[in-house]
This record gives C-alpha cells, structure tokens and sequence, in this order.
C-alpha cells in the first residue's frame, strides 16, 4: 500500500502548476508552468500504476550464478545492515546520463563558436546553451556524482542505512526536477544571469527545500551511525551540503516581479551584487566541485587501491585548510573591477594560500598508492581514479597562479580561463565520478566484474586525450588573446579590433571542439560499457596488463 | 552605513583575523597531538570494516 500519499501529493501539484499556468503573468512563466504540468502529470500517472498492494513485488536481480547466486546475496544482506541502495542504483544511471547529455551540450556550444551556423533562434542560441551546458555538466553530472556517492559512502563508513525513509527518494526526484526546470528554463529564455545560478526565484526555492532535506538525509545518517568516528569523506560532504545551502540562498536573495512571474530583482546592486555572484561562484567550485569531489576520492582510491589513505592526519589538515582558505578566494575573479583594491588583494593572497590543500590533498592521494604502483598497470578504473588527482594538483595549482593580479591582467576574460576550468572540470570531476561510477556498478548489481576492462581503458585515453588536446589548445588561444588585446602600437593605439582577435581564435576553437568529441566518445563506451554491466553480461577479454615481466635468459 | 563599513571592516582585520588564525592553527596541531596517529590509523581503515 505504498506510494498512496506521493501520487496523491502529486497530483495536487499538478492541478496547482495548471492554475499557475492560467494566471501566468508573462510567456516564460507560463510556458515554464506548462513544462513543468506535463511533467508532473507524467509523474503522477506513473506513480498511480507502481502503487503496490503487496510488498513481495520487487524483482529479484539477475545474478550470474542463477538462483544460488542470489540465495547468497540474500544470505549476506540479511546479515549486514539493510543500505538503502535503490537510490543509490538510480543516482549511477541518472549521473551517467545527464554527463552524456552535459557533453554532448558542450560539444553543441563548442561547435557554435567554431562554426556560428549552429546558433539556432532563439531556443539554441550560443546564450541559452551555454548556460544549459554548464548547468547541465556542474549540477545535473556532478550533482548527481555527488548525491549518489554520498549517500552510498555514509552509510558504508557509518555502517547505518540512510535516515529518513523515503527523503532520500525525494531528493533524488526533487533534484531531476530542478535540472529539468532550469534546462528548460534556459532553453525559454528564462534566466537571472548570474554564473552558475541561472535559475530563476521559484526554480531557487525548489532547490533550498530539496537540498535541506539533503542535509537532513546526511545529517540523520550521521547521527545514527553504527562507527563512533565519522570518517573523513563525510567531514568533505557535510561541509559541500552545508556551504553551498548557504551561498545558493544568499546568492539567490530576490524579489520576484510577481509571484505568477518568471522576473525577479537581486536584493544587492552594483558592485556588491557582482562580490556577491563570485562569493557565490568561486565557492560553488570550491565547494561543490572540490571539497565534495574530494569525499568521493578519500572514499574510493583507498578502496579501489585496498589501501588505507596515505595519512589520515594530512586528510584532516587538508579539510580544515580548505575551509579556512577557500571561502575568501571569489574576488579574484573580480580585479581590476570597481571592487575595493583591498578586496581583490585579499581575494588573491588567499587563493595563493590555497596551494597548501591543493598539494596536500594530491600528496595524500597519490601516496596512498605508494608501494602499489603496478596497479595502475593492470587496473583502468585505479587509473582513472589517480589520474582525476593529479588533474586535481594541476588545476588548483594552476588557479592560484592565474588569480595574481599581474597574470591575471593578461589570462582575465580569455580563453585561458576556459582551459583551466576544463582541466579541472573534466580532469579531475569528470575522471573521479567515472570512476566512482565503474567501482559502484558491479557492487549494486551484484557482478562479478564490469562488462569489459578494455572499454574502460579506451574510455580512459579518449577521455585523456581530450582534455589534453582542449586544455592545450585552450592555453595557446588563451594566451593569444591576451596579447592580442594589449598590443598598442607607437602611437598608442590599439593594433588589433576585436573581430580580428575573434578571427585568430577560429582553429582553436575547431580543435577544441574535436578535444570535447574525444572527451564525449569516452563518455558513450562508458555507457555502454554500464549498461552490459547492469544486464549481466561479461565480455570474454585478456585480463589487463597480463603479461608478467619475466627475466630473460642470459645468453 | 560608512561607520558601520569600517567598524566590520576593522573587526574583520583584527579580531577576526585572529580568531580565524588561532582556531586553524589550534585544528592542525590538534590533528599532530602526540598519540593522535595510533587513532589517525584507526579512523583510516574505517572504509574496510565493511563491505
């Protein structure tokens, strides 16, 4: 008798959105509110047929070994505590598709910039599918990532099942709902132009009652855990939970034109309203992308590799450093601006600063392979993992550099900044969920292994290829840019107009979109390469690296 | 509002900047206690107790 009361709070909504729709102040809105009906009514009708009547429905899992292989799982689980894992299946599937659809997106906005005939008006112009692709890869991909991650590492390191019933099942389908939301809101136009918060008033507010039950899910989990000490990734994805509940509703503070309608003020103005975005900005990638991430590799390498981390005492070091440190670094990304000259100093003495977790955290992560080294010859998916750590130690050392004023005057607004946001996006977040998500298949699924090592060994070099050729591509554009705009000839005029620069930057821009196509190929093995694993099937392959290394008789 | 500015401002350069420095120092050398690594150990095989 389960799902009564969802299906009938859905269909509540359903009925309020339609209302909204009929009283929609402007297009957007109500073109929004009809997106969003459908999309509840579909909800609704498919809930109205999964009502169950008797709790024996489930349909037990193929396993390998045929009924004396799910006797066994069955016997393990009763043992152990009972995880709520269901969620944590849907969140590998939901991650591995919306990173799909987040390339693919980039490949598309990439493509715009190299050839401009793929502007399409006005639903896919370069404007709306930029911001859907950087939505689309940061919060649908890496959100996913980490919602999935935590909730399967809290209880594996707490040894307690998720607190709170079905919240977690609310999570994870309020939080689709935000993604779709904000997608197509971009796609209509609809946006408050702040980085990496495009979304509108009541997309915002839906999110904030989404991520509070969230942390309420994390935070129960905690409370109840079976382990008195609380390991280290949790300490990295409490304090994700918690800092980014803070900047999306400090960043978000607005007044709506009308509560039937899509436009809505900022409470700041001016130069207080842009410190605000990049407080905002900056922490999202300090918080959301790094010290979120970060619980995921404290997590995974030491089990991947079967090793404890290199020193726990460093990861502690490396936690509180980061939070002390990172939440002042956003006004570099504001020098040379109206911002007090005090400010952006501060911004990039403390981004300097920020070298001494980057360097930590890579230090603790690659050590923690020290006298296992050949691993990474016979194992992609470790490969994958340390890799995403050393992409890691590049960009955040990258960062700091390009936040001092002097390089900052030439690297600000070019395609540099493009390329180092890559190397970290794609090197560090992209490589460690996919991993994450190749050590998380099998174990769900009960599978002996995945599908095929050799796949994720392809993926591993399209994806490192890509980035490679992207962020490379992106330094040379980058750094051509810059120089191009500053160059004054000796009667101190400048030598270039800027649709010569942007001219300059065309086989760039070609080149870069073929790294993103490399970057986006992976990605689809990797799909498919998941999608075998979860059917059952394993591909009949030479195991990895099988070759030992044998002495050669003297001759 | 410009009194208020400076007086936050002021606070945030001194008292704040201690409090924030202290507290950051008193958390590492915490985490370097003697006897802190036998529980670091511990703490650190906590993702193989299970699973």
């Amino acid at each position: 008798m389960r799902n009564h009361v969802e299906a009938f709070g859905l269909a509540i909504a359903t009925l309020a959105v339609f209302i909204a729709a009929a009283f929609a102040q402007d297009a957007g809105f109500q073109t929004h509110a009809w997106v969003l009906f459908f999309v509840l009514a579909i909800a609704t009708l498919i809930l109205l047929n999964r009502i169950e009547f008797g709790d024996s429905k489930m349909i037990p899992f193929k396993t390998n070994g045929g009924a004396s292989g799910a006797a066994t799982a069955t016997a393990a689980a009763s043992t152990a505590v009972a995880y709520q894992d269901d969620v944590v299946r849907y969140g590998v599937i939901a991650t591995a598709f919306w990173g799909i659809v987040g390339f693919l997106v980039g490949v598309v906005a990439a493509s715009q910039l190299a050839w401009p005939e793929f502007n399409l008006e006005p639903w896919f112009n370069f404007g709306r599918v930029r911001p859907l692709h950087t939505s689309a890869v940061i919060f649908a991909f890496g959100g996913n990532a980490l919602i999935t991650t935590s909730f399967y590492i809290v209880q594996r390191t707490t040894r307690a099942r998720l607190w709170g019933g079905g919240l977690p099942w609310f999570v994870f389908w309020g939080y689709q709902l935000f993604i779709v939301l904000a997608a197509t809101g971009y796609l209509l136009g609809i946006t408050q132009s702040r980085e990496y918060a495009e979304p509108e008033w009541y997309v915002d507010l839906w999110l904030t009652i989404v991520w509070v039950a969230y942390l309420a899910v994390f935070v129960g989990t905690l409370v109840k855990r079976k382990e008195p000490h609380i390991y280290v990734a949790n300490w990295f994805f409490l304090s994700f939970i918690v800092t980014v509940a803070m900047l999306h509703v400090v960043n978000n503070l607005a007044v709506p034109v009308s509560l039937m309608g899509a436009k809505s003020y900022s409470a700041f103005s001016g130069v207080q309203d842009a410190l605000t975005q990049w407080w905002y900005g900056h922490n999202a990638v300090g918080f959301f992308l790094t010290a979120g991430f970060l619980g995921m590799m404290y997590y995974f390498i030491p089990k991947q590799a079967n090793r404890p981390v290199y020193s726990y005492r460093l990861s502690i070091i490396h936690f509180w450093a980061l939070i002390f440190l990172y939440i002042w670094a956003g006004p570099h990304h504001l020098h040379y601006t109206a911002l007090p000259d005090w400010a952006q100093t501060l911004g990039m003495v403390f981004s300097i600063m920020l070298w001494m977790p980057s360097w930590g955290g890579m230090i603790n992560g690659l050590m923690t392979l020290s006298g296992a080294w050949d691993k990474l010859r016979t194992d992609p998916v470790l490969r994958m993992l340390v890799i995403s750590v050393a992409f890691y130690g590049m960009s955040t050392f990258e960062g700091p550099m390009m936040s001092i004023k002097g390089v900052n005057a030439l690297s600000h607004y070019t395609d540099w900044t493009i390329g180092h946001v890559h190397s970290g996006a794609l090197g560090w977040n992209g490589m460690i969920s996919f991993g994450a998500l190749y050590f998380l298949t099998p174990r769900l699924w009960n599978r002996e292994r995945l599908y095929s090592m050799r796949l994720v060994n392809w993926h591993f070099w399209l994806a490192t290829l890509g980035i490679v050729l992207y962020a490379a591509v992106m330094w040379v554009s980058g750094i051509t840019q810059g120089l191009m705009w500053r160059e004054y000839g000796p009667d101190g005029y400048l030598v270039y107009s800027f649709a010569e620069t942007v001219a300059a930057m065309h086989p760039y821009y070609v080149l870069r979109t073929l790294g993103g196509l490399l970057y986006l190929a992976g990605a689809l093995i990797m799909g498919f390469n998941l999608y075998k694993t979860i059917r059952g099937d394993l591909r009949e392959e030479a195991p990895m690296g099988g070759r030992s290394p044998s002495l050669q008789a003297a001759e | 509002m410009d009194f208020e500015y400076q007086a936050m401002r002021s606070f945030a350069d001194s008292w704040g900047l201690l409090f924030m420095t202290v507290t950051f120092i008193g958390a590492v050398l915490f985490a370097l206690r003697p006897g802190g690594k036998a529980s670091a150990d511990e703490a650190a095989r906590i993702p193989f107790k299970e699973d």
